[in-house]
């Protein structure tokens, strides 16, 4: 058996400290909660956080035919990226399916950056580097690079006092260097949590200062550390698709109802074929929403009836803090994805009786 | 840590306390604390036979589910529908009105592998170290 290596961040032993509970997220030792993952969740909501996400993977790609090369491999339209911004985008394979779902960052005519999952950042780069056609310079820098992600309503003005104006005209998916604490980090405006925010990215051994400075200078406005449980239960009410839930080898981009992202760029793409023909025709399963209508709490993997036959499964499902009920995202038969259809859900052997919602539950803020 | 002296207790955290033949039963202080927020609480039908050692409830909490073993075999009369209703019940009084279920206890016997006080607290504590 191969030993798997256990990977931590510089903060670990900083969660420690602060009584986080800690699991095993994709390889890494991660802080999942400091205090409950309620309180957590609700302080995004109301003022701000602080999450650790090291973790995350960056991949580096520059050269004269960096961006002719993600646009092979990318479903976006790199085309239409200028310095300064940030697409949601996928790498996918010929049948469509999803190898990854990524932030790419242009910074310059001829360099890049993409922001990856931590589970799939080496067969990432695998990838990539098996489709350089054109010496295009391919490093993982994840091992450098520091992120921790600033989320929340209170999360502009505080950074606002601490870098500046330029804070307060950043959009949604603009991203700025700056200097924070006299530290060079990049700062883009976006998030996983359905609030206004940012993730900034650092050196590696900047990091923990970095941490120490934001929670000191947050805590006159409530902000305070966040793990992954809140992660989850945020991005989950915001209606984003989660790397190995909503998305995976064998579930597509258009599957996920992430069709706007697929673009229909002259250049060729991997996966282009398959996707577009998806886009105009529709697909056979489609990702939806939907909230218990009984008391149960429907957990990913559990399957959907409608009129006693199997229709699909939940891929996410959990407690919302926000909305105080369960609620989750589920893949099923497209036919059955219109909103206020009742389906059941089998937990633990019983149905149990939920309906179809809009998607998200909770719209961005920002 | 709070662990009442009147209670007996199982390795998998749940207490009871037993008078008359029957015995009340809920989860523990520390497992109210290892799981944080309870959001749902699947109680058993009444008059459901169970079996010492067995799962018969299902305590959640945002990211977690587990089960809650029978601390006895026997039938279950009465369960707690205020705690169905308010979950964080569990975690705000657990030995009160945190309380799951009601069993009319079947075979007296099995009263003996209960933990005492001092068992459980040293159980907890070394859990705690590990």
């Amino acid at each position: 058996m191969i030993e798997k290596e256990i990977k931590k961040t510089p903060l670990f032993e900083t969660h420690k400290t602060m009584n986080a509970k800690i699991v095993d997220f994709s390889g890494w030792q991660m802080p999942v909660q400091y205090t409950t993952i309620i309180e957590e969740h609700l302080n995004t909501r109301n003022a701000g956080s602080l999450f650790d996400i090291c973790h995350m993977g960056e991949i580096m790609v520059s050269g004269a035919n960096a961006g002719s090369l993600l646009q092979y491999l990318l479903v976006g339209d790199v085309s239409s990226l200028a310095p300064g911004k940030i697409m949601y985008t996928f790498l996918c394979n010929e049948q469509g399916g999803t190898l990854d779902d990524l932030l790419i960052y242009m910074i310059s005519d001829n360099e890049y950056m993409l922001v990856v999952n931590a589970g799939t950042t080496d067969t990432d780069l695998a990838w990539i580097m098996d489709h350089n056609r054109d010496d295009v310079k391919v490093q993982d820098i994840s091992n450098k690079r520091g992120k921790l992600d600033l989320q929340g309503p209170v999360a502009r003005k505080l950074l606002h006092k601490l870098c500046g104006n330029r804070i307060m005209e950043l959009k949604r998916l603009r991203f700025i260097q700056t200097e924070l604490f006299e530290k060079t980090v990049l700062i883009s405006c976006s998030g996983y949590t359905g609030e206004d925010g940012f993730e900034i990215f650092c050196k590696l051994d900047e990091v923990i200062v970095l941490w120490d400075a934001i929670l000191d200078a947050g805590s006159f406005v409530d902000v305070r550390p966040a793990g992954l449980g809140a992660r989850n239960t945020l991005r989950l009410e915001a209606g984003y698709c989660l790397y190995g839930h909503e998305l995976s080898g064998e579930i597509t981009p258009v599957e996920a109802s992430l069709g706007w992202a697929v673009s229909e760029v002259e250049d060729d793409y991997i996966g282009k074929k398959v996707l577009l023909k998806q886009k105009s025709v529709g697909t056979e399963k489609k990702l939806a929403a939907f909230e218990m209508v009984d008391r149960g709490i429907a957990r990913e993997q559990c399957e959907i009836m409608c009129n006693g036959k199997r229709i699909g499964v939940v891929t996410s499902g959990s407690y919302s803090p926000t909305f105080r009920k369960p609620i989750g995202l589920c893949l099923i038969k497209s036919e059955f994805v219109k909103t206020g259809n009742n389906i059941d859900i089998i937990i633990r052997e019983k149905l149990q009786r939920a309906r179809i919602v809009k998607k998200p539950f909770y719209e961005y803020k920002g | 840590m709070n662990i009442p002296e009147n209670l007996k207790y199982t390795e998998e955290h749940e207490w009871v306390k037993i008078e008359d033949g029957t015995a009340v039963m809920g989860i523990t202080d520390f497992a109210q604390k290892m799981l944080t927020d309870v959001v749902f609480v699947e109680l058993p039908e009444v008059g459901k036979q169970v079996e010492k050692g067995k799962p018969f409830i299902v305590v959640e909490s945002v990211k977690s589910v587990s089960d809650v073993f029978a601390v006895l075999s026997g039938e279950v009369m009465e369960v707690n529908e205020t705690v169905a209703d308010d979950p964080a019940l569990v975690n705000q009084d657990p030995y009160g009105k945190g309380w799951l279920v009601k069993i009319k206890i079947s075979s007296v016997g099995e009263t003996d592998s209960l933990l005492t006080h001092d068992a459980y607290l040293k159980l907890c504590e070394g859990e705690e170290n590990k």
